[in-house]
């Protein structure tokens, strides 16, 4: 089933460890996405797997083809890996029409000029290029431009088509468009897909399972929903959607706030795994947060400190103690204005250890 | 309030804008009308086929064709090795690769007519070293090779002019988005391939212009081919004109023929800046990347220790073999004894320094005349550029179009242009005086300094000044106060750029000089002419280390300013 294979993948630049023993597997036809902050490695490990940096340790394959093993001392270069893949800024020559870009990759493997033909048109077909055809990639706008360079990356029919950031220089509009279009080749080819992207909701949307990483460590692999639902650890929890922490110190079972301003609700207890930690953080999501503007002795009180109406949501700050804690709610359920003392209740609290 | 603002700046805008225009006119301007009048107005009458009858004699027709077939050998020879050396620094696993950067860029700050020297010294057909040395000893019975011809001037030519592509090339690669090659080759390609298909077509642009850069270079150039080429009868249009202006002592037919000649340099010129300014401007591809990562290099390989070696050859036979050989010749008691311990000293180097008078003053005569040519042309620099980039006043079309002409006028037509305006006609002569001189110097370097001060200039945000407007200066005290230290760097840049090309000048000064106002090249020139062979190749040395040192001190100041 796994098709693209991950062994223990290491990059070191001198002492800095850009990615530490990466292991996963792809399936045929699967979208895969690497999520993570800016510097976590994602660039390198998408370059490894293309050929375009060499690993320093570890191992890369493609269903039975072993690619890159430094303990083996194998090496395929990029040229003969047969993948596609897009960049972050296009990469579209400047020299050659719409055509000729999208019929290079054929050029190379000499083909027969009439399949030449046949399978550029197809790809340009595919990318609703055909119109442009023989026009200068230099007219075409951003969009455009990335739709040659997944045409010229489909024309040779790869297994894997590997995305860096591919829609990170379009606007946002143009953005959610490319999505669906790139999922729809992807239904319509077949071909696997490593996509790279520090956009959490780019990666919801397009993938089948989604790889968080920090600092060149692998935080959770796992599907979209399974991500967002449970997070694995405080760090995927902060990068997927918004959140909140709440500090909070274990006591008898319980928790006390740390300034101790404002009781903790009995029923709000942590897991009985943590309750040896010296404080804790409560991590919640603003639209998991329910309050009421009575005073409910069964939840933790707090002043709402700021309202801002943000369009189909309103967007709350209130102050527990000397923390602040966002909440959103819906427009047609407004809630107290600014000042008022109420209620919280966390309808999906996460407990993490603080370091 | 508007209205209080304009006036106050109307006055200081107008007087700027007028002054600008007319150091322009005046140095520029003025002298390259004088010799389009001069070429066409004969008689008080336009006499334009007057001027082809001229084109069409013999010497001066041969001397335009010299001119065209040097200029195209060096602009290929130039391309080919600019290019693969540019290449091969940027994009492969060459060793050294630094090191072999700055060295192919030293020929720049190298007069290419002491290199010519030297390379006569190597390799005239009789008394060349080299030609004598297989011709003694490895029983050739002819020179291997005869300097004294146009292979010979383009070969020399190409050593020193090569870096104008060079640097072209490598600016174009270093900035070139690596992903562009990267998705050659996923997409299949080999090294080879890209460079070929991808690499080569997208750095064209930059080629070509540095390509016409030498071109133009090429055409106007005097001391190459006045050391190698006048003593095998070739001449190209520069020596053509000077040959005949000395000569003749300014006779009225050779001034009319060097205008004629000048002209043409001139609308060569024109045409060859045209179309530099066409392919930079419209062909220049958008290849600068954003966010990338090392540009990959190719593997050499096998190729890769006979490739340095073919490189540090190619420096050692073109830099520093030339160089010690100017040295070497210089220690020399006569010229033709053997280089044994013996026969050197450094006696010719004390007297040029401490006891000759012509080469005393030659040096007494370059570096005030470089230093004063540099500091003037710096501030007008300055003053035009602000024009030009910064102030928006009526007119100003008028400086920019003047502003172009800098760039385009080659140095023995400036020297032509200013004969003919400050010898006496319009009531001033500075002929035979160093003035003539240091006005050539300031109209030939006008260009360096609008470049380097322009270029300052457009970093300067438009809102510094209008912040500074607003807080309640006035003009005069936002230039002083926000302007000048901001575009300081760019006026050093222009000195520097001005001062140390200064110091080995010979297109312009062998035009103008007079027995009591010799520049250092003006010396090194004339006494290789007169035989003097040791003597010049001592002052030759003294020169190239006044340069070298010269450029050691910009090179301090730049690391230091961080620019
Ligand atoms: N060629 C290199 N030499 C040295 N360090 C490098 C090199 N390439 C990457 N790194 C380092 O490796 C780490 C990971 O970089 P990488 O580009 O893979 O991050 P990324 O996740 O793609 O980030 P971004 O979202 O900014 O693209 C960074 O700390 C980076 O500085
Ligand atoms: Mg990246």
């Amino acid at each position: 089933m796994s098709y693209v294979r991950l062994v223990n993948v290491t990059k070191r630049f001198g002492d800095v460890t850009a990615v530490n023993s990466l292991n996963f597997e792809i399936g045929k036809g699967e979208c895969f996405s690497m999520l993570g902050p800016s510097g976590c490695g994602k660039t390198t490990t998408l370059r490894m797997v293309a050929g375009f940096e060499d690993l320093s340790d570890g191992e890369v394959w493609v269903g039975d083809r072993l690619l890159s093993s430094p303990k083996k001392n194998h090496y395929l270069p990029p040229e003969k890996r047969n993948f596609g893949m897009v960049f972050q800024a296009f990469a579209v020559w400047p020299h050659l029409s719409v055509y000729e870009n999208v019929a290079f990759p054929l050029r190379i493997r000499k083909l027969p000029d009439s399949e030449i033909d046949q399978r550029t048109k197809e790809a340009l077909k595919a990318t609703n290029l055909l119109s442009a055809a023989n026009e200068s990639p230099d007219f075409l706008s951003g969009g455009g431009k990335q739709r040659v360079a997944l045409a010229r990356a489909l024309a040779i029919n790869p297994d894997v088509m590997l995305l860096d950031e591919p829609l990170s220089s379009l606007d946002p509009h143009l953005r959610e468009e490319m999505r669906f279009e790139i999922k729809e080749l992807q239904q319509k080819y077949g071909f696997s897909i490593i996509y790279v992207t520090h956009d959490q909701s780019e990666a919801m949307a397009l993938s089948d399972r989604i790889l968080v990483m920090k600092l060149g460590v692998v935080q959770q692999i796992d599907t979209p929903l399974n991500i967002y639902n449970h997070p694995a650890n405080q760090f995927v929890f902060s990068f997927i959607g918004l959140s909140n922490f709440l500090k909070a110190i274990p006591q008898d079972g319980h928790v006390i706030l740390p300034d101790q301003s404002e009781a903790v609700p009995m029923t709000l207890k942590p897991p009985d795994s943590l309750r040896d930690a010296a404080l804790l953080s409560l991590a919640s999501r603003p639209s998991e947060i329910d309050f009421t503007h009575m005073e409910d002795p069964a939840g933790l009180h707090g002043i709402v400190s700021r309202k801002a109406f943000l369009g189909e949501i309103i967007d709350y700050q209130i102050k527990v103690g000397d923390q602040v804690l966002r909440v959103q709610k819906g427009r047609r359920d407004p809630g107290p204005e600014p000042g008022a003392v109420c209620a919280i209740h966390f309808l999906r609290p996460f407990w993490y250890k603080e370091k | 309030m508007s209205s209080i603002k304009t006036k106050s700046s109307f006055g200081v805008a107008q007087v700027i804008l007028f002054l600008s225009i007319a150091i322009l006119v005046i140095v520029v301007a003025f002298p390259v009308l004088l010799i389009l009048f001069n070429a066409f107005w004969v008689n008080d009458e336009f006499n334009f086929a007057g001027a082809l009858e001229i084109i069409k004699e013999p010497q001066t027709f041969q001397a335009l064709k010299n001119s065209l077939i040097i200029a195209t050998g060096t602009t290929i020879g130039s391309t080919i090795v600019g290019t693969f050396f540019a290449w091969l620094v940027t994009r492969t696993d060459l060793p050294h690769k630094t090191f072999m950067k700055s060295m192919f860029l030293v020929p720049f700050m190298l007069p290419s007519f002491i290199g010519a020297l030297a390379w006569k010294m190597l390799l005239s057909p009789n008394a060349g070293f080299i030609n004598q040395f297989f011709i003694q000893h490895l029983g050739f019975t002819g020179p291997i090779f005869n300097i004294y011809s146009y292979i010979g001037i383009s070969t020399v030519e190409v050593m020193y002019l090569f870096p104008f592509v060079f640097i072209q090339v490598c600016g174009a690669l270093e900035r070139m988005d690596p992903t562009l090659e990267e998705s050659a080759r996923i997409s299949g390609a080999g090294l080879f391939t890209i460079t070929r298909k991808i690499t080569i077509p997208l750095v064209m642009p930059s080629i070509l212009s540095g390509a016409l850069l030498i071109m133009l270079y090429s055409m106007a150039h005097f001391g190459t081919v006045a050391v190698l080429g006048i003593e095998n009868g070739i001449y190209n249009i520069p020596t053509l004109i000077y040959e005949r202006i000395h000569q003749s002592g300014g006779s009225f037919d050779a001034i009319r023929t060097g205008t004629v000649l000048a002209t043409v340099l001139v609308i060569s010129a024109a045409i060859i800046i045209y179309a530099q300014r066409k392919i930079l401007g419209s062909g220049h591809y958008q290849i600068i990347g954003g966010k990338s990562f090392r540009p990959m290099e190719l593997k050499l390989r096998g190729l890769r220790m006979p490739l340095m070696i073919f490189c540090l050859a190619y420096i050692a036979f073109t830099i520093v073999l030339p160089t010690v050989v100017i040295f070497l010749v210089g220690s020399l008691k006569t010229y033709g004894l053997a280089f044994t311990f013996d026969n050197l000293s450094l006696d010719n180097y004390k007297f040029i320094l401490f006891d000759y008078k012509v080469t005393r003053d030659a040096i007494f005569n370059s570096v005030t005349l470089g230093f004063t040519a540099a500091i003037i042309t710096m501030f007008a620099g300055v003053m035009i550029s602000y024009v030009i980039v910064k102030m928006k006043v009526r007119g100003k079309g008028i400086l920019e179009f003047l502003g172009m002409l800098p760039f385009s006028v080659p140095g023995s037509v400036i020297a032509l242009g200013v004969i003919l305006a400050w010898s006496g006609q319009f009531g001033i002569n500075l002929y035979n005086t160093v003035w003539i001189i240091l006005v050539a110097y300031i109209a030939r370097y006008m260009a360096f300094s609008l470049k380097a001060n322009s270029a300052a200039l457009e970093q300067v945000h438009d809102s510094l000044v209008e912040a500074s407007r607003a807080c309640g200066a006035t003009m005069w005290q936002s230039l002083r106060d926000i302007v000048l230290p901001l575009v300081r760097p760019g006026m050093l840049a222009a000195f520097f750029l001005i001062f140390l090309p200064s110091l080995r000048e010979l297109t312009v000064s062998i035009m103008l000089y007079a027995p009591t106002t010799r520049t250092i090249g003006v010396a090194i020139y004339t006494l290789n002419e007169d035989g003097e062979t040791v003597i010049s190749a001592a002052l030759a040395g003294i020169a190239l280390i006044i340069i070298i040192l010269g450029q050691s001190v910009i090179n301090h100041f730049t690391k230091k300013a961080g620019v």
